[in-house]
This record gives structure tokens, C-alpha cells and sequence, in this order.
């Protein structure tokens, strides 16, 4: 595994995007050729040396190339889109789209990220230890595939909109969530360690979303089923088992209509 | 202006009987001359290239309001795909709905210089107008929707047939229209009231008028005005297995009228998007599923006074979008992706639905054989047309493509091989694995530029290098010499996607497959004029203070300002 460091040298006056900071992209560059990779601040092209200062060099692949932020990124947009494989680590806080449409390796913030992170991922993991923005695992605006494969993990909270058309993977947030939780959602797994404000599960097809705290005012479209045992993420509890949404169109399966599922602890 | 001489280019031109000679083409003052009219001409070395009249496109949804109701509920069409300004060249954006600009510049890079906008909804004519003002490059104008006009099933009902033309021409000279479009005969109207119309017998609630006779009244009004285009139609119960016997009554209401008009137009009746009307069965699966496109065919080929356009599906993810209101309002609830509805007061109803045309399912394989089988078993080129119902069935980027499929068997037999998921069952339930005809350059020619030029009535300005028609010439790099369909397939789609050079209006707009000028668009419209009819400007004058929502001075497309470079044509049809 080879690694590159960017140390942060400057603040962008406008956000930075940077699409270009991916394993993929940096795969068999030299520190000088990776400094030489573009960016935008607004509509004005730059060079990736002009934010950062580029140390080390990349693997031969994705897969051997690891990248290091040594520094706050909180106004550094992309990182990690489209990646399919190796590992990024942001030692402080990261701007809006990290690991959007991912495809597959790693990405741990230290820090905590803006809004539509991991937006219409299909493999791989994000792991952020502070907060997450709006949007987490969403669609892009318009589109109905949100994330699809992989795995978000946020230690603090999330914002509004998470996995809204989520449709595989799955997303855990230990602390709270604002409003609309898995709106949409068609399938995969989200698990709310703390509280819900509400809108959990509306227009719901599909797919779970399980709450271990409060759910501030629930859906009408959700119906109590039972109460069962499940073990999530390492700890058992019993919870209520509510399916819906009732007001939305459901396949049938083996006879049976499916509903998404909607866990609330005890 | 510029003096163009085109040098030893394989051309074809279907209206000279020009079958891939090596000739010399001549454009000056915008428009095709002999070689002898040059005085200094710049040369442009067409050597190994394909040379033809630039292309038009007969049936495309381009420009208006559901075009726009798609692009802003699509932002993720111009997901990935949207590209800076550079040179004289704006931002472009857009996949299946792209942006005016990209639409204009993509034709110019196919080497098309006209397109028919299919479906303009009058009340929202100035949108469209402003939309086609805004496409650069290409000529365009546009069909006022009709078959489901209030005035028209009015005056249809009680077989009134010269205030339906004259209501017509009204229209035309207000929205700055060029022809009549016929969508779903009734059926949106009905569909007002919970209903449709599924076959050409059934009754529009409250106006007890059928389908049937809406096609034939419009026919009748078409002839009546003398119109450079045909009454051109998109049948009942599109979409729907085993309409196929909708489709044939339909074409059999054309039986009976000839053309009359000044235009060179020999046909009364153009159906458009055949595909989508050509099918058997019962059901969308490979065991209810059949194409009937042999039987269509069969009733076409013996007529001579039908056309139609062929609407191939692409197996793209694209946008639908029709003035067929249910049809899309169905659609949706079939894929369940967003459904948007413009309903239109009085007028019409148009629906915009995403659609995934997936090579994985049987349905999309089997839709995509039907409309290729149409083009094949088609007898009279000159009366098929290449379209893929833009954006509808795909986008009409995928022209090249398309050509590619009809050129080449072993091109479809890569689909029904590698491509397409249930090829087997496609072969066993379509026509497309018995159907060996592989078409030829000179028939791509009839089919994408003399043929839909002649139904426009515009073989006088377009689909055609005879000296007096419009400066439009486009040139392919594509030597017939030296390529062999059945073996490189491939090379035909590039060629036709990437024009080398594109002429248009005597001025070069594509040079070596770069868009090097904006152009000088110009809108078509029909200025048809009529014998005084006091009861039409009574009824019109009526129906606005009555029902619609906006004055009848506030209707019109008026001024410079949506039209700034007209092209009028003058119909007289006043004795
Ligand atoms: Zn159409």
C-alpha cells in the first residue's frame, strides 16, 4: 500500500471541488503529477498544488493506493467520488459529496461531513466519526437510485433526508437524525441509534429502518404487526414491528405483499 | 456569401437518382447551383466520403412545454454529461432531454438541417416558439395538436368540415403552426372524463364523436386547405399488446382521399411511431407477447397514400413524454418512476414519464425487433422514415445507430446474440431472426431526407442536392468503397453520428466534425388564408370570453420576438 499525503496549504475562497481526489484517479502518479491534477473554486480551473502540498506517491492500482488529508477539508467538496477502491483518510472535517456513487474501498472522516455523502453509492464504506449533513445515502436531485450497496457509518448525527430512495446497504447512525428518514426507500437497512424527529418510512416500498430511541411523531402509513428479538449492530433488544407505508404501491413476494419494516425499541 | 464546392464524395440523392456516383456538388448563396455558377469557390476534398442533402427529421419532441416539464424533473439526465463553453460553442447538457442548445448541435453533428417539433399544445405556442427560437442551426417548426381540440370535435360532430379548416387555418396563422397533429384521437379528451378511446368506434363522452371520425374529418379539413404536410396521426391504444388491429383502422381511415395541395405531397395520412402500434398478443411477457409489424406492413405496402416514421426503441434510459396524456399516466403506474401531466384547457393533455428501456427485459428486446422489422419489410423507402419518436422510444442521438441495425443483419444478430437478454425468445414471438434485407446507402437517403422532405412538402427546398433546393448538404466519413456492413457495422454508427462537414443554408456550420458557426435558424410556418367564416370568428371569440384563461389577444404568437426569423409559406385555399 502506497500513501499520499495532502496537507492543506490554503483556504479556498470558494469551495474547492475536487473530484479528482481519488485513489482511481491517483493510481500510478507521481506527488508532482497529483499536485498538477485540476480542481474548481467556482467556475475557475486550479491545480490541486495550490490547496494542497502532495507528498509520497500512489500505488500502481486503486486498490494499492492509500490517501491521507492531513488537515481540514471542511470546504473541500467530492472527495472520494466515484472511487472503486483503496482507502482515503480526512483527519478533520470534509465538504458536501464525499464518496458519492462509490463504488467500492474506504473512506473514514475523523472529522464530521456535509450534506449527500455517499449519494447513489454502490459498494464500499464511509465511516465518520463526528456528524453528517442532509442527504446521507440519498439520490441525486431527480433520480430514484440512492444508495444501493455499502456501508455508512456516522458516530454523532445525521441530518435530514437520509437514505431517501436508498435501495440496498446499509447506513447507521449513532446519534440522532432530523426529519425524513428512508424516504422512499426501496430496500437496504437503516439503523437510528438515538431519536427521530419524524416523516420516518414515508412513501416507504421496501427495506428496513430500525430506531433504538424515540420517533418524535410517526407516520400514520405505519401499522403495528409485533413485537420481536433482534441483535443490530452487536447489542439484542426487543422491538416493535411496524410495516408500511400503507399509502404506497407494494410488490408481492411468494404470495405475500412486502412492506418496509420499521423497528422501534422498546 | 460563401462559394462551396464539394469534390468527389460518393453522393446519393434519391430524388436525382444519384446512386454513391462520384460527383462534384455546387453550393452558392445558400443554395445548391450548378458547379458551372462558381467563381471562387472554397473546396472541400469529399474523397472517400459519403455526400447526401442534410437530413430531416420528421417526427421529433424537441422544443415546448413537456419538453421542458422534462428536463426540469430531470436533473439527473444532465448527470455527467454537460460540457463548458468553448469557442463559439455554448454549455451544453442533457442526455435524452438535452438542452436547445445540445438538441440543435447534436442534428448539426448527424448532418440534419430540418426537424418537426411533433407536438406543440396551441395555448403554450409561444413556449415552443421561444424553444425553437432558441435551438440553434436547424430549421424547425412545429404541429399544433388537434384531435382532441374542442372547436374540432365541435365542429367534426356536426360534419362541418370547412369550419374546421377554417378554424385550422386560424390556428396555424396564431400559433405560427405548420400542419395537423393528431394524438390519440378523442382519447385524451376522454380521458377528462376517466375514459379512453381504444379503438377507432369508441364515443368521446359528451361530444359522441369517434376516433374514426376525427382522422377522417381532419384528412378531409387537410385536403380542404391544401397543406404542404399531411394529417399526420399517432393512433389509439399506443403501447397496448395487440393493437395492432387499432393500427390497421386506423391506416384504413385514410382509404379514399387523395392529396390535393401545390406541395408535391402525394399522401393523406402519416402515421407516426408505427413501433409502438404494431403489436400482438396479450400481454408484455414472451408468452403474450407477439410483433405484428408483418401484418402492419402487409396493409402498408399496398397503400400509396400513407407514410409513417418508424420510432425504434434505442434500449436507452430515456424520457417519454406525448400528448397522450393516459398513455403516460398508465406508463407510470407500470415502472413506477415520477409522472408529470400538463393538461392543456380545451386542448390537449400531455404526460412525461422516465422510462427504462432495459436490453435485460423481454419486452424492451422485443420492441426495439418491431420497429426494425417495420423498416425492413417496408416496400416504398420514400414513404418509411427513420425517427425513434425523440425522446420517447430513445433519444435521437441513436440515428446512427439505427442505421446501423438496418444496414446490417450482422448487426442485429450482435443484438439477438450478445446484446439482449432474451434474444431467443425475441427470434421465436418477432420477425426480426428470418428477415435477411440489409438497406442501402440510397435508402437510408430516402428515409432520412427525400422521403420526409416530400410528406413536409419541402422536397422543394430540402432532401434533395438538385440545384434550387437549400444550401444543406452534409458528408459522412464514410467510404461505401471500403466498408462492409456486415463486417464493420460499427463503423456506419460513427460515421453518421459525426458529420465531417455540415452545410447548412450555404453556410458551414460543421467543419472536420466540429460545430464552427451557430448557424441562422430559421422557423417554418404556414400562412394558409381562407374565405371570410363569420360563425368560426364568432365560436373563437366565444369560446375565449367562455372558457379559456387567457384572452384571445393574449393568445397569439405574435412579433420577433418568439418568431425573429420566419420562413412563411403562403397557402391559398380561399376559392
Ligand atoms: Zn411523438
Amino acid at each position: 500500500m502506497a500513501t499520499v499525503t495532502l496537507t492543506p496549504k490554503k483556504v479556498p475562497s470558494l469551495r474547492l471541488e475536487a473530484d479528482n481526489i481519488t485513489p482511481d484517479v491517483f493510481a500510478g502518479k507521481s506527488a508532482a503529477e497529483i499536485a498538477g491534477l485540476h480542481v474548481f473554486t467556482g467556475n475557475t480551473q486550479e491545480l490541486l498544488g495550490d490547496y494542497f502540498t502532495v507528498a509520497g506517491s500512489a500505488g500502481a492500482t486503486a486498490a494499492e493506493t492509500s490517501i491521507v488529508i492531513d488537515g481540514d477539508a471542511s470546504r473541500v467538496k467530492y472527495i472520494g467520488m466515484k472511487m472503486s477502491a483503496g482507502d482515503i483518510l480526512v483527519k478533520g472535517n470534509a465538504d458536501m459529496y464525499v464518496g458519492a456513487w462509490m463504488l467500492g474501498g474506504k473512506i473514514t472522516v475523523k472529522g464530521s461531513i456535509d450534506a449527500f455523502a455517499g449519494t447513489g453509492m454502490t459498494g464500499g464504506e464511509i465511516i465518520v466519526d463526528g456528524d453528517a449533513g442532509n442527504y446521507l445515502g440519498a439520490a441525486y436531485r431527480g433520480d430514484w437510485r440512492g444508495m444501493q450497496g455499502g456501508l455508512i457509518r456516522v458516530g454523532g448525527n445525521a441530518g435530514s433526508d437520509i437514505g431517501t430512495f436508498m435501495r440496498g446497504g446499509e447506513i447507521i447512525i449513532g446519534g440522532n437524525t432530523d426529519v425524513h428518514v428512508g424516504t422512499h426507500q426501496e430496500g437496504g437497512r437503516i439503523v437510528v441509534k438515538g431519536d427521530c424527529k419524524s416523516k420516518v418510512g414515508g412513501q416507504m416500498v421496501e427495506g428496513e429502518i430500525i430506531v433504538f430511541g424515540d420517533i418524535e411523531v410517526m407516520m400514520p402509513g405505519f401499522q403495528y404487526r409485533n413485537d420481536v428479538d433482534l441483535e443490530v449492530d452487536g447489542s439484542e433488544a426487543t422491538f416493535a414491528l411496524y410495516e408500511g407505508d400503507v399509502g404506497e404501491r407494494h410488490p408481492k413476494r411468494k404470495g405475500d405483499v412486502v412492506f418496509g419494516k420499521l423497528y422501534l425499541k422498546y | 456569401m460563401a462559394e462551396y464546392l464539394i469534390r468527389n464524395g460518393f453522393v446519393y440523392d434519391p430524388v436525382l437518382g444519384i446512386d454513391g456516383d462520384k460527383k462534384d456538388i455546387a453550393v452558392k448563396d445558400g443554395k445548391i447551383v450548378e458547379t458551372t455558377a462558381l467563381s471562387k469557390p472554397t473546396e472541400i476534398n469529399a474523397a472517400g466520403m459519403t455526400v447526401m442533402a442534410a437530413g430531416v427529421d420528421v417526427h421529433a419532441h424537441v422544443a415546448g412545454p413537456k419538453v421542458c416539464v422534462g428536463r426540469n424533473f430531470r436533473p439527473e439526465d444532465k448527470l455527467f454529461n454537460s460540457t463548458p463553453q468553448a469557442g463559439i460553442k455554448r454549455m451544453e447538457g442533457g442526455f435524452s432531454v438535452p438542452t436547445t442548445l445540445r438538441t440543435g448541435y447534436n442534428y448539426a453533428r448527424m448532418g440534419y438541417g430540418f426537424v418537426m417539433e411533433a407536438a406543440m399544445p396551441p395555448l403554450f405556442a409561444r413556449h415552443v416558439h421561444e424553444e425553437i427560437r432558441d435551438t440553434p442551426i436547424i430549421d424547425e417548426a412545429a404541429l399544433p395538436v388537434f384531435g382532441n381540440n374542442w372547436f374540432v370535435l365541435e365542429y367534426l360532430k356536426n360534419k362541418e368540415i370547412e369550419n374546421t379548416a377554417a378554424y385550422i387555418a386560424w390556428l396555424l396563422r396564431v400559433t405560427k403552426g405548420f400542419g395537423i397533429k393528431n394524438v390519440n384521437p378523442g382519447g385524451t379528451e376522454a380521458w377528462g372524463w376517466g375514459m379512453n378511446c381504444e379503438t377507432v368506434n369508441d364515443v368521446v363522452p359528451y361530444f359522441e364523436i369517434t376516433p374514426a371520425e376525427i382522422i377522417r374529418g381532419l384528412i378531409e379539413a387537410n385536403e380542404y386547405l391544401g397543406l404542404p404536410h399531411c394529417m399526420h396521426v399517432h393512433g389509439n391504444s399506443l403501447g397496448e399488446p395487440g393493437n395492432y388491429t387499432v393500427t390497421l383502422d386506423t391506416l384504413k381511415q385514410a382509404e379514399g382521399y387523395t392529396a390535393k395541395n401545390d406541395f408535391g405531397r402525394d399522401t393523406v395520412l402519416h402515421h407516426t411511431h408505427l413501433q409502438f402500434h404494431s403489436y400482438g398478443g396479450t400481454s408484455y411477457s414472451s408468452k403474450g407477447f407477439e410483433s405484428k409489424s408483418k401484418e402492419v406492413m402487409d396493409y402498408v405496402n399496398k397503400q400509396d397514400n400513407i407514410t409513417f416514421d418508424l420510432g425504434v426503441v434505442t434500449l436507452d434510459e430515456t424520457t417519454t413524454m406525448t400528448a397522450d396524456g393516459p398513455f403516460e399516466h398508465h406508463l407510470s403506474h407500470m415502472n413506477h418512476l415520477k409522472w408529470a401531466n400538463v393538461d392543456v384547457e380545451l386542448e390537449t393533455a400531455a404526460g412525461v414519464v422516465p422510462f427504462i428501456y432495459n436490453p435485460k427485459s423481454y419486452i424492451a428486446g422485443a420492441q426495439w425487433a418491431v420497429g426494425i422489422e417495420l423498416g425492413l419489410y417496408a416496400k416504398d423507402m420514400m414513404k418509411t422514415y427513420i425517427t425513434t419518436d425523440h425522446p420517447n422510444a430513445g433519444p435521437f442521438t441513436r440515428y446512427p445507430r439505427v442505421i446501423k441495425w438496418l444496414m446490417s443483419r450482422a448487426a442485429r444478430e450482435h443484438m439477438l446474440e450478445k446484446e439482449l437478454k432474451y434474444g431467443d425468445s425475441i427470434r421465436n414471438t418477432c420477425y426480426i431472426g428470418e428477415i435477411d434485407r440489409e438497406l442501402t446507402l440510397f435508402e437510408i437517403a430516402q428515409m432520412t431526407r427525400a422521403g420526409p422532405a416530400k410528406v413536409l412538402g419541402l422536397s422543394h427546398m430540402f432532401g434533395s442536392l438538385r440545384p434550387g433546393c437549400e444550401g444543406d448538404v452534409a458528408i459522412y466519413p464514410y467510404n461505401p468503397e471500403a466498408i462492409d456492413p456486415s463486417r464493420d457495422p460499427e463503423l456506419i454508427e460513427r460515421a453518421f453520428s459525426t458529420a465531417q462537414y455540415l452545410i447548412k443554408g450555404g453556410e458551414m456550420v460543421v467543419k472536420e466534425g466540429d460545430i464552427v458557426s451557430n448557424g441562422s435558424k430559421r422557423t417554418f410556418w404556414v400562412d394558409c388564408t381562407t374565405s371570410e367564416n363569420p360563425q368560426v370568428q364568432r365560436d373563437i371569440s366565444e369560446k375565449f370570453k367562455r372558457y379559456y384563461s387567457v384572452t384571445e389577444a393574449n393568445y397569439e404568437v405574435s412579433g420577433h420576438h418568439y418568431v425573429p426569423n420566419p420562413y412563411v409559406i403562403e397557402v391559398d385555399a380561399s376559392q
